[in-house]
C-alpha cells in the first residue's frame, strides 16, 4: 500500500496563471485524490456595484477578467438595458457581437498558447501568442485598448467602425484562419502532443452533465449545449453557425473544440462584417433606473456567463451578481484528476480554461474553533471586523461609513 | 607538474569546459529562440546568467542536510571536468588514454545525475523529492541504450579505449556508416541525460517548479548549471568523437573540424527541444525501453556481424 503525500499545486505554482489551491494526494506518481479551494482573488466586486452608477459599474465588471472582459460588460449591460426596459439600435447589437467574436478568438488563442506550454511544448506557445497580437491589433484598432475594450455604454456601444476598419479586419481573419488551420493540423499529428492529451482529464457525459460543466468543457464531452443557440441574445439568432461538439471526452476533445470555434468565429465575423445595419449606436437612457430584476447568460469563451441585476428605482444597482463559466466547471476538476498522473494534472486544469478571477465572488467562512460554516454579509463582516479590531485595542465602532 | 595543473584548470580542464560551455549554452538557447521566432539572448548572456547567480545568497532550507547540500554541486562539476581529459578533441589521441577509458567515462558520466537525485533528496521539498525520483526512473530508461550505442563503434575497433576507437575510424572512415543508427539512439538518450525536451520530465517547470533544484539558489545552483553546461560540451565531444570520424593533427584545420561537429550535435539537439512536448515519465520509460534499446541491441549485432566478415 503506498505511501500518501500531501502536495499543494498553489495559490503560487508555475502551473497557475491565477492563485487558486489544489491539494493533491499523490500515491507515486498517480492523483489519489484531489482537494480545491477557492478564493484568493476575491476582490468585493459585487459589494462595490452596490455603491457606483451603472455607467461605474461597467467599467468596474469589466476588469473583473482580462481575457473575457468584453462577456462580462456585455452580460451585466443586457441585465441592466432588461431592467431599464430599453432596446438598443440593431447596429450596436453587432458591434458587441463583432467584438465578442473577436474576444473569443484572442482567448481560444490565447488558451492554445497556454495548453503548449503546460505541456512543454513551448514552440506552440510562442507561435500561438505571435498570431494573437494580429487580433490584439485589430482590437486595438476598433476599440483602443487590448485587453480592456469599453466598447459598451449603457443604451448602445461607443465606437463605431469604419469602412476602412471592416476591411482591415476581414484580412486580419484571413491570416488568422490560415494559421489556425496549421494549429489544428499540428495538434492532430504531433505525436508527442498527442500522447500527452489523449485519454487525459476524462469526463463522461452523464458527469458532465451531472456537475453542471458548460462552455467547450461541456461540449467536449458530446454536451450540446451553447447559449448562442440554447437562448440566442443580440443577433445569434439571425446567424449561420455550428456549435462545435466532439465525443472525445479528454483533454484532445477541448482542443478540437476549441480549435474548429476559432473557425466558427472567422465565419460569424465575415457574416456581421458584411451585414450590419447602418444606424445610430445608442439609444438614451433614463439615469434612475426603474425598480425591476433581470438575469442574462453569455456564452463567454470559457462557457456560460450568467449575470443577475437588480434595480431600485435610484441611479445605483441594488444587487449585481456574476456567475463565471469557470464557477461551474471547477466542480468536475477533482472527477478528472483522481485517477491520473502527476504530470496531467496542469493540462487538465489548463484544459478547463480557468479564469479565478472571473470566479472568486463570494467566501465561506469556517470558524476554526468550532467548525461552524456560514456567509457573512456585509453588517456581519463589520461587526466581525470591529470585534477583530477591540480586542488588539483599536475601537472602531464609533466610525460612521458612508455606505 | 606545471603541466598537470595546465591540463586540469585551463586547457582541456576547467576553463576550456566553461568557456566552451557558455558559448554552447548561448548557441542552444539562441537557436531554440529563432526557431520559435523570437529574439534570443545576445552572446553574453550565459556568462552573465552565471555570475548575476554566484553572486546572490545561496539560501538552504532549515531541514536539508547543509554538508549534502553543499558539496554536491561540486561533486557534479568534479565528476564531468575528469572526463573531458580522456576524450580526444581534435587529435586521434587524447591527453590520457588507456585501454578501458570508454567504461570510466560512461560511469563518470552517471555521477552527474546522481548528484541530481540526491540533491533533490536531501532538500526534503515535496517538488524536489518528486523531480529526484523522476530523474533516477529517467536514468533507468537512456542509460542502456546509451551505453550500448557508444560501445557498439568500440566493439568493431576492437578495443575499449575512446582513443582506440577514434584511431580506429580515422583510419576506416567508411566502416563509420555502420553506426548510424547507434548515432541516432546516443542523440536521442542524450537528450535524456541533459534533461531536455522531450525528456525534461525531472524538470518539469508547470508539475513541479524546477524538480531536484527547487531549493537551490545562489551559487549553488550557479555551479549546477555549470556543471550541466560542462556536461553539454562533454557528451557533444563523445559523440563526435566516436560517431563522426573526421580528426586532424593540424591544429589549423583539427579545431576549426572539432567545433563543427560539436555545434552540428548542439543544433540537433536544440532542433529537438523545440520541435516536441515534454512526455510523461511512463511514456519515456516505455519509449526507451520498447524503441532506443532494441535499436541499440540492432547496432551491435550490425558491429559484430561487420567485425566478423572484415
Amino acid at each position: 500500500m503506498p505511501k500518501r503525500i500531501e502536495i499543494p499545486l498553489g495559490p503560487q505554482h508555475p502551473a497557475l496563471k491565477e492563485p487558486e489551491s489544489f491539494t493533491l494526494y499523490l500515491e507515486g506518481e498517480r492523483v489519489a485524490a484531489s482537494n480545491v479551494t477557492l478564493g484568493y482573488n476575491h476582490r468585493g466586486i459585487e459589494k462595490a456595484c452596490e455603491q457606483r452608477s451603472y455607467i461605474q459599474c461597467l467599467y468596474l465588471i469589466e476588469r473583473t477578467c482580462g481575457i473575457c472582459s468584453h462577456s462580462h460588460t456585455t452580460a451585466f449591460i443586457t441585465a441592466s438595458e432588461e431592467v431599464a426596459q430599453v432596446e438598443i439600435p440593431k447596429r450596436a447589437k453587432y458591434i458587441r457581437v463583432l467584438i465578442g467574436e473577436l474576444e473569443r478568438i484572442h482567448s481560444h488563442l490565447l488558451w492554445v498558447g497556454v495548453a503548449g506550454h503546460e505541456i512543454g511544448f513551448d514552440s506552440l506557445f510562442m507561435y500561438s501568442w505571435r498570431d494573437r497580437e494580429v487580433v490584439m491589433d485589430i482590437l486595438a484598432m476598433l476599440t483602443g485598448g487590448r485587453v480592456q475594450y469599453s466598447i459598451n455604454t449603457f443604451g448602445g456601444v461607443r465606437r463605431d467602425i469604419s469602412a476602412a476598419q471592416k476591411e482591415q479586419v476581414l484580412k486580419a481573419i484571413d491570416i488568422l484562419e490560415e494559421r489556425t488551420k496549421y494549429y489544428i493540423e499540428v495538434a492532430t499529428t504531433e505525436t508527442t502532443m498527442m500522447g500527452r492529451l489523449k485519454n487525459v482529464g476524462g469526463l463522461t457525459y452523464d458527469i458532465a452533465m451531472k456537475y453542471n460543466a458548460s462552455g467547450p468543457l461541456a461540449r467536449a464531452s458530446g454536451v450540446t449545449r451553447d447559449v448562442r443557440r440554447d437562448d440566442p441574445y443580440l443577433v445569434y439568432d439571425e446567424l449561420d453557425f455550428n456549435v462545435i461538439t466532439n465525443d472525445g471526452c479528454d483533454v484532445f476533445g477541448r482542443v478540437v473544440v476549441r480549435a474548429l470555434e476559432l473557425m466558427e468565429s472567422y465565419k460569424i465575423i465575415r457574416q456581421v462584417l458584411n451585414n450590419m445595419p447602418d444606424g445610430d449606436l445608442t439609444v438614451k437612457v433614463a439615469r434612475k433606473v426603474p425598480a425591476n430584476e433581470a438575469t442574462v447568460r453569455y456564452e463567454a469563451p470559457r462557457g456560460e456567463d450568467i449575470h443577475y441585476v437588480r434595480g431600485n428605482g435610484t441611479e445605483k444597482p441594488e444587487r449585481v451578481k456574476l456567475r463565471a463559466p469557470t464557477m461551474a466547471n471547477l466542480a468536475s476538476i477533482t472527477y478528472m484528476l483522481d485517477g491520473g498522473y502527476l504530470a496531467d494534472v496542469p493540462i487538465v486544469i489548463a484544459a478547463i480554461d480557468p479564469c479565478f478571477s472571473c470566479t472568486d465572488r463570494a467566501i465561506t467562512v469556517k470558524q476554526l474553533d468550532n467548525g461552524r460554516e456560514g456567509t457573512l454579509d456585509w453588517n456581519k463582516l463589520r461587526e466581525y471586523s470591529i470585534e477583530w479590531h477591540k480586542q488588539r485595542g483599536f475601537d472602531a465602532h464609533k466610525i460612521k461609513l458612508s455606505i | 607538474m606545471l603541466w598537470s595543473l595546465f591540463f586540469i584548470f585551463i586547457f582541456p580542464g576547467v576553463f576550456f569546459l566553461s568557456s566552451y560551455g557558455l558559448i554552447l549554452e548561448y548557441l542552444d538557447r539562441k537557436l531554440y529562440a529563432r526557431f520559435q521566432n523570437r529574439v534570443g539572448p545576445p552572446w553574453f548572456q550565459p556568462l552573465a546568467d552565471f555570475v548575476k547567480l554566484m553572486g546572490k545568497e545561496g539560501i538552504i532550507p532549515t531541514h536539508a542536510d547543509k554538508g549534502m547540500f553543499k558539496i554536491l554541486p561540486a561533486f557534479a562539476m568534479a565528476a564531468v571536468s575528469v572526463v573531458i581529459l580522456y576524450v580526444p578533441l581534435w587529435s586521434t589521441n587524447a591527453l590520457y588514454s588507456f585501454d578501458g577509458d570508454l567504461i570510466v567515462i560512461l560511469y563518470l558520466l552517471t555521477i552527474p545525475t546522481l548528484t541530481f537525485f540526491l540533491a533533490g533528496w536531501y532538500s526534503t521539498s515535496l517538488y524536489a523529492t518528486i523531480g529526484a525520483v523522476r530523474t533516477i526512473t529517467q536514468l533507468f530508461a537512456y542509460e542502456v541504450p546509451l551505453f550500448m550505442a557508444l560501445l557498439a563503434p568500440a566493439i568493431l575497433a576492437n578495443t575499449w579505449s575512446l582513443s582506440g576507437v577514434v584511431e580506429f575510424y580515422s583510419n576506416n572512415p567508411w566502416l563509420a556508416l555502420a553506426n548510424i543508427p547507434g548515432f541516432i539512439v546516443a542523440v536521442i538518450a542524450v537528450q535524456g541525460k541533459l534533461e531536455r525536451a522531450p525528456f525534461d520530465i525531472p524538470d518539469a517547470e508547470t508539475e513541479i517548479v524546477a524538480g531536484p533544484f527547487t531549493e537551490y539558489s545562489g551559487r549553488f545552483l550557479a555551479i549546477f548549471r555549470m556543471a550541466i553546461d560542462f556536461e553539454l560540451v562533454v557528451t557533444s565531444s563523445i559523440i563526435a568523437a566516436v560517431f563522426i570520424p573526421f580528426f586532424s593533427t593540424n591544429l589549423w584545420i583539427g579545431i576549426p573540424i572539432y567545433l563543427a561537429k560539436t555545434i552540428l550535435i548542439i543544433f540537433i539537439m536544440s532542433l529537438m527541444r523545440a520541435l516536441m512536448a515534454r512526455i510523461r515519465i511512463e511514456q519515456m520509460v516505455n519509449f526507451c525501453w520498447k524503441f532506443l534499446a532494441p535499436l541499440a541491441i540492432l547496432q551491435i549485432l550490425i558491429d559484430i556481424i561487420i567485425k566478423v566478415l572484415v
